[in-house]
């Protein structure tokens, strides 16, 4: 009876008249129908919900916070690396393709994306607003929610947009990035991401590998990249008159931050917590530490210093050239992998753009559109079906005909997004015009897109 | 009275800062600034991008003496800033035409103090 007392006020004591008439009727009603709920719980909902693995989603969301971590990353990677005067609009561009992309997700382009396919070409629009994308799996990831897979997918759909910024830092107009990068969203990622990832796209009926975006993320991105550092053209003094890089620990530690990162990136896309996220997980890890070797090693050789912006620059190339190979090579071939991009894109990046004087200002094709291409075809030559059963073998272990599915691939996700960037580019320099003034650019981009400055010079 | 502005090696200050303390300079105005004389610069490389920099990081140290304390401060400063290298730096003493404490509106040679 003691502990009655200690219960709070507005629970009716045992023997009140209030327990008699109301507490008791309203849980003997709450208990039956929770009995009722119980019984009448629909079959297949209950068969779908038993496939979902705890681990597999737990992994998948670790994942796609991951990768969105990667955004505001490359943010500062990309943003050290630019005069101070143009910090924030770097900054933003990346923080702005986060909300945006996000909507454009949602509405149609995880549907365009993913959705039931339209002649292997596209997807249909029966996941606009995301219709029917629901907690239970989907063909995509048997044991994980399909908004988690949708969500996964989104950060990619995000981040995409954000690595062709590298090209055009410090000379593009705030609306103008706005509208291109939806655009490019919708007529360009969408396609891509649906022809190698989509059930039911062409590219990925060849058989062609691509385990977490070679070539839907860098060379997508990277081939943009070229187009726009072509379209808008040079910054004011380049190359003789540019500045070195405002703030190189920022760079940094953006590159840190995405080589974390993309543990999700690569990791995440075994869309499982088992062994086939192990092998991407560690390819991905070595990759990145060799390239980032053997670029300070052809730093100190070409330069006669190994420098900060040349080891993490390698790191990168590293992380890129194995993103559509991590799930399907053994340690060593990840070794071979990042070795190769940091040899190849150190080539593209110190000779051919120098030769060829276009102005890739953060070097998003050199590192990124040159460092996917690679990687693609490094996967026709270096994946084993010993590693990945589901993948398959290429030329080093016995079979000509991945290489030829991964060059393909390259040509066609390559072409695709270089013509299309360029007339997207085009069309929207038409409207509203791509590049800032003269005198903009002279001022810098912090003060006349946004009109604010990125550090105080005079409190 | 008389401006002095030196222009020293950036690791020479605290040096130079004593010996001036010791010859009763109190009030100096100290600023980071790049300069450029026969030393050569160290160049930089960013990827592609190479700086062939001839700019050097300094420091400039700026007092405002009285007429008889230019001699003794331009040694004091010369002793301790000196090592020796290209690249010491230089002094230069500008004449002053007025000086003004802005606390109290004392001029000339008791503003200097």
């Amino acid at each position: 009876m003691r502990c009655l007392s200690r219960l709070p006020s507005f629970v009716p004591k045992e023997g009140s008249l209030l327990f008699k008439r109301s507490f008791v009727p309203f849980v003997r009603s709450l208990s039956i129908g929770f009995l009722f709920f119980l019984i009448t719980q629909p079959a297949h909902a209950e068969d779908a919900h038993s496939l979902i693995s705890a681990g597999d989603t737990a992994w998948v969301l670790v994942s796609a916070a991951l990768v969105l971590m990667m955004t505001p990353a490359l943010a500062f990677f990309y943003g050290g690396l630019v005069r101070r005067k143009n910090m924030l609009s770097v900054l933003m561009q990346c923080f702005a393709v986060m909300g945006l992309i996000t909507i454009q997700w949602v509405f149609i382009g995880y549907s365009l994306a993913f959705g039931p396919s339209i002649g292997g070409l596209i997807g249909h629009l029966d996941w606009v607003g995301l219709a029917g994308v629901g907690l239970n799996p989907s063909a995509y990831a048997p044991t994980i929610p399909h908004q988690a897979f949708m969500i996964y997918q989104c950060m990619f759909a995000i981040i995409t947009p954000g690595l062709i910024l590298g090209a055009f830092a410090e000379r593009m107009k705030f609306s103008s990035y706005v509208i291109f990068s939806l655009l490019w969203s919708t007529l360009v990622y969408d396609p891509v991401a649906h022809w190698v990832w989509g059930s039911g796209g062409f590219i990925r009926s060849w058989g062609a590998l691509d385990f977490a975006g070679g070539a839907v993320v860098h060379v997508n991105a990277g081939m943009a990249a070229l187009a726009a550092a072509l379209v808008l053209g040079k910054r004011r003094g380049f190359p003789q008159r540019v500045s070195p890089p405002h703030n190189l620990p920022f760079a940094v530690l953006g590159a840190g931050l995405l080589w974390f990162g993309w543990f999700g990136f690569n990791g995440g896309s075994a869309l499982g917590a088992g062994a086939l996220a192990v092998t991407a997980f560690v390819s991905t890890h070595i990759a990145a530490a060799t390239a980032g070797l053997v670029w300070a090693g052809l730093d100190w050789a070409v330069n006669k210093h190994v420098t900060m912006l040349g080891s993490i620059t390698g790191a990168v190339a590293g992380l890129v050239a194995i993103t559509p190979a991590a799930g399907y090579v053994t340690p060593l071939g990840a070794v071979t992998l990042g070795t190769s991009a940091a040899v190849i894109c150190f080539v593209s990046v110190m000779y051919v753009k120098v030769k060829l004087g276009y102005d890739d200002t953060l070097d998003a094709f050199g590192v990124h559109g040159v460092g996917g291409v690679w990687g693609a075809v490094a996967t026709g030559l270096l994946a084993t079906t010993t590693v990945n059963a589901a993948g398959a073998n290429g030329l080093f272990h016995g079979n000509v005909g991945l290489l030829w599915v991964q060059i393909k691939a390259v040509v066609v996700t390559g072409g695709y997004s270089f013509v299309m960037s360029y007339g997207l580019l085009k069309l929207v320099d038409k409207i509203i015009g791509l590049r800032v003034t003269e005198t903009e650019e002279r001022i810098g981009l912090d003060l006349t897109q946004h009109r604010e400055a990125a550090y105080t010079v005079i409190d | 009275m008389k401006y002095i502005v030196a222009i020293i090696q950036p690791d020479r200050l605290d040096d130079v800062l004593d010996a001036l303390e010791e010859k009763a300079i109190h009030l100096v105005t100290v600023s980071n600034v790049m300069g450029r004389g026969r030393q050569k610069g160290i160049s930089e490389v960013y990827r592609s991008h190479h700086e062939a920099n001839n700019l050097l990081k300094k420091v400039k140290v700026e007092a405002a003496v009285n007429e008889e304390f230019v001699q003794s401060t331009v040694e004091a400063i010369q002793k301790s800033a000196r090592t020796g290298n290209i690249g010491d730096g230089k002094i230069f003493v500008l004449d002053l035409g007025q000086v003004i404490r802005i606390r109290t509106g004392e001029t000339g040679r008791l503003a200097i103090g």
